[in-house]
């Protein structure tokens, strides 16, 4: 039976505590009376995960079975989640390769012949081949790669969208034409964090730039109390006015949504799911040999040792049919695994940032992302009020290099280099800079035929912050390139015991201190 | 002043706030023995009891064995049943058992003693092919590892007083040989041993020269309708028998205990000068000196 999440008051007696940073970790001391927010340990994996696919195809919630919904000469869109999800990217065979041949049996049953297979990325860059193999396995990518009937979601394609008009709130709402114009449009999910899913799958992730800027804004984000609780998200209450209309106007979605287990690394990196003061001799001896190597190893190495990191994530659970019947119970799942109680707020916030993002996945995490990882998504890890208080601190540990990927981010080089030169204001920025960067036919030019985020990306990693920009007094980066921590706006400290010293300067003396020991995934259940 | 390194270099640890789980106990009567049944222990433990063991007990105590011809209608695994006076029984007893049993037996040993720590469990598991069994409290499981033994063709030496005896006297005989039998249908064989308490007594750091005697009764089972107390009482009455054979002769021995008069193994109701008193009356041979 699995543990679940605590929150330990530190002591005395507490081990010091493990900190990720970036492509390392090292071990903190944290000062007596601070708290440590550990994340539940993995749930069971479903024993038959194929049958339980099946039995979620058959007996799906609030729609008829996917047979019944497959017929001869109908059009058959199936769309599927991108290399943003999961992270790190799961053994073989994925959640996604799982589905969508239990979804093409059916069709293949059912005498289906026009299949097509989208990847749902948004304006996320392309996937490579291997990628695509990967996520989907060999046999589906040679039966229709090399028959172009797999594709990749191009936001940019005048021809490959649909207006399908607006929302009530006057939200445009333009998605993949194939998709929207398919008898049936099937969608399998990865709901790694409560974020994902539900009508974001495809009102995010068949969309367009013209549809997209309605919720990936500074507003909605700044009213988002979290992103990740959907009741408090204005991104999802965008999101489901479009989901809604979608459904409204004739567009047929079957929804099939997967949730993993927080199995995150495999056998040698263990120790990072352990609690520390449970390391045996053995994960001690793999910390060390870890941790001592990678500080010495070239940045480049160790960023290939992270990155060709295959987590040992298991299925704990997938539900079928009706968007948001299933997503309910998705969501649910997500907490089962993830939920932890949290008690009162925080003067400082510290948190150890991993080398790996929903954008970063075989690339680099740049400083942008950084920001997006600490502010964007920990941050946003709680439901009721964030774990900080407003006018708190967050310290975040990262090496923060001034390094980017100029094949997978090249509009971030100039967002960098240009426009956080001149201000870190979100509000600002979207303003000033945003249509310019969203509508380069370079960017757009380097989105469609490489691989490449979009030219407007780096502003939505800046948004993703905007909430925690708000509400907080003050950051810190620990460990990170001070000149690129400073273009960030904000400030770095050497040691966390210095940047404790200067949180003081913020938030006052003897202050509160809680870690947010994540990943493994956590979210936090904020109560007064 | 020993300095302990600092994890991660030491051990954590344990925060004062998280309660610590139950340790995993490895040694006692959770001790995994099965492995000392396998093959490569088994020939090992024959290669031991045969050319080191068995030489040496014959070269320093050499037993006088009787009775082994009242084993000759017995066939398949066997509870022997003995007192226990001193470390040198289990020794003593192994060398005398009959060859068809000797390689094939385990000895019941007490967990708390035989098994406290991993290398004396593991020795005591290769070289005597030792069962933990808890002595201190009714445990079901040990009886249960015993049985599935027994059922396997394992034969099984018991010493149902639970420890050496602290005076030279016997103690009440525990029921878990009798529950044993009772359950599988296995005879039990009585087994007197004598002198090995007067060269090596409990609390003896060094041994002395005595003549040991090993006597084997003739099989028992349970009767019909037997209770377990029963049959412990009666298995316990078969090895004062023995001791009785052992200390007057045959016959006589046999008329006492059909008169219900077989000298009782705990011997005299009374106090503790007079209980050495009559012990050492009995004992054949004073030890004369130290030896070797």
């Amino acid at each position: 039976m699995p543990r679940p999440g605590f929150v330990l008051d530190v002591d005395r007696s507490t081990p010091p505590t493990l900190f990720w940073h970036g492509e390392g970790f090292h071990l903190e001391r944290l000062p007596a009376g601070s708290r440590i927010i550990y994340p539940p340990e993995p749930l069971d994996a479903l024993s038959d995960p194929d049958e339980a696919i099946r039995r979620a195809l058959l007996e799906p919630l609030d729609s008829e079975p996917l047979p019944a919904l497959l017929k001869p000469g109908m059009k058959l869109t199936i769309a599927f989640d991108d290399i943003s999800l999961p992270l790190p990217p799961m053994h073989r065979p994925d959640n996604r390769q799982r589905v969508i041949e239990a979804v093409l049996d059916m069709a293949a049953a059912a005498g289906v012949d026009d299949v097509q297979l989208i990847a749902a990325l948004a304006l996320h860059r392309r996937m490579t081949e291997a990628e695509l193999r990967h996520a989907l396995g060999d046999r589906i990518y040679d039966a229709f790669a090399p028959n172009g009937l797999l594709t990749q979601h191009d936001a940019e394609d005048p021809a490959g969208m649909l207006h399908l008009g607006t929302t009530d709130e006057g939200e445009d709402v333009e998605i993949n034409r194939r998709a929207a114009e398919s008898d049936l449009l099937v969608y399998v999910n990865i709901n790694l964090v409560a974020m994902d899913g539900g009508h974001k799958s495809v009102a995010t992730g068949l969309a367009s730039y013209k549809s997209l800027r309605h919720h990936h804004n500074v507003r909605t984000m700044q009213h988002s109390r979290s992103f990740m609780d959907q009741h408090r998200s204005e991104l999802h209450s965008s999101n489901w006015r479009m989901g809604r209309h979608l459904k409204a106007s004739g567009v047929k979605i079957f929804q099939i949504e997967t949730t993993l287990n927080t199995n995150m690394f495999p056998d040698q990196f263990a120790f990072l799911q352990k609690r520390e003061w449970e390391w045996k001799a053995g994960d001690r001896a793999r910390y060390l040999a870890a941790s001592k190597s990678l500080e010495r190893a070239p940045t480049r190495i160790a960023r290939r040792i992270f990155q060709s990191m295959l987590a040992p994530h298991e299925m704990t659970s997938v539900q079928a049919g009706e968007v948001e019947a299933v997503h309910a119970v998705t969501t649910e799942n997500v907490y089962r695994q993830q939920m932890v109680e949290v008690s009162g707020q925080t003067d400082i916030l510290t948190m150890g940032l991993p080398y790996i993002c929903p954008y970063n996945v075989h690339s680099v995490m740049n400083p942008i992302l950084v920001m997006c990882t600490g502010l964007g998504y920990f941050f946003n890890l709680y439901r009721g009020q964030p774990l900080v208080r407003a006018g708190g601190v967050v310290i975040m540990s990262h090496p923060t290099p001034w390094e980017f990927s100029p094949v997978h981010h090249p509009s971030y080089i100039d967002f960098f280099e240009q426009v956080l030169a001149e201000t870190t204001d979100p509000l600002e920025i979207e303003a000033k800079y945003e249509e310019s960067f969203a509508t380069d036919p370079w960017y757009i030019h380097l989105y469609r035929t490489g691989h490449a985020y979009h030219g407007v990306h780096p502003f939505y990693m800046w948004y993703w912050g905007a909430h925690a920009l708000d509400h907080l007094g003050g950051v810190i980066i620990v460990g990170g390139d001070p000149a690129a921590v400073r273009r960030l706006g904000f400030k770095p400290a050497s040691t966390m015991r210095d940047a404790l010293e200067m949180a003081t300067d913020v938030v006052g003396r003897d202050p509160s201190v809680t870690h947010l020991h994540c990943p493994p995934l956590l979210m936090a259940d904020v109560t007064a | 002043m020993r300095v302990r390194a600092g994890f991660p270099f030491g051990p954590p640890t344990w925060p004062g706030s998280v309660a610590r789980p139950p340790v995993e106990r490895r040694t006692g009567v959770d001790f995994e023995t099965d492995w000392a049944r396998r093959y490569p222990a088994r020939l090992a433990r024959a290669v031991f009891v045969d050319q080191l063991l068995r030489p040496l007990v014959r070269a320093l105590v050499p037993p006088h064995v009787h009775g082994v011809d009242r084993l000759e209608a017995v066939d398949g695994p066997v509870i022997f049943v003995a007192n226990h006076q001193s470390h040198l029984d289990t020794a003593v007893l192994l060398s005398a058992l009959p060859d068809r049993w000797r390689h094939h037996a385990v000895v019941a040993a007490a967990a708390d003693y035989f098994f406290d720590n991993r290398l004396k469990g593991t020795l005591s598991a290769l070289v005597l092919g030792a069962l933990p069994v808890e002595r201190g409290r009714v445990d079901r499981r040990p009886l249960e590892q015993a049985r599935a033994l027994l059922d396997e063709g394992w034969s099984i030496v018991i010493f149902p007083e639970g420890g050496r005896s602290p005076d030279g006297w016997g103690q009440p005989f525990r029921g878990g040989a009798a529950y044993l039998s009772m359950h599988g249908d296995f005879p039990v064989v009585p087994v007197h041993l004598d002198g090995t308490g007067r060269v090596l007594p409990k609390g003896a750091k060094r041994p002395t020269r005595a003549a040991v005697h090993v006597t084997f009764g003739s099989p028992l089972r349970p009767r019909e309708g037997e209770r377990t107390n029963g049959f412990a009482g009666r298995i316990e009455e078969a090895v004062a028998v023995l001791a009785d054979e052992r200390a007057t002769d045959w016959w006589t021995a046999r008329r006492r205990a059909a008169l219900g008069t077989t000298p009782s193994l705990a011997g005299p109701d009374a106090g503790a000068w007079r209980r050495s008193w009559v012990l050492e009356r009995g004992a054949r041979k004073r030890p004369v000196r130290t030896w070797p």
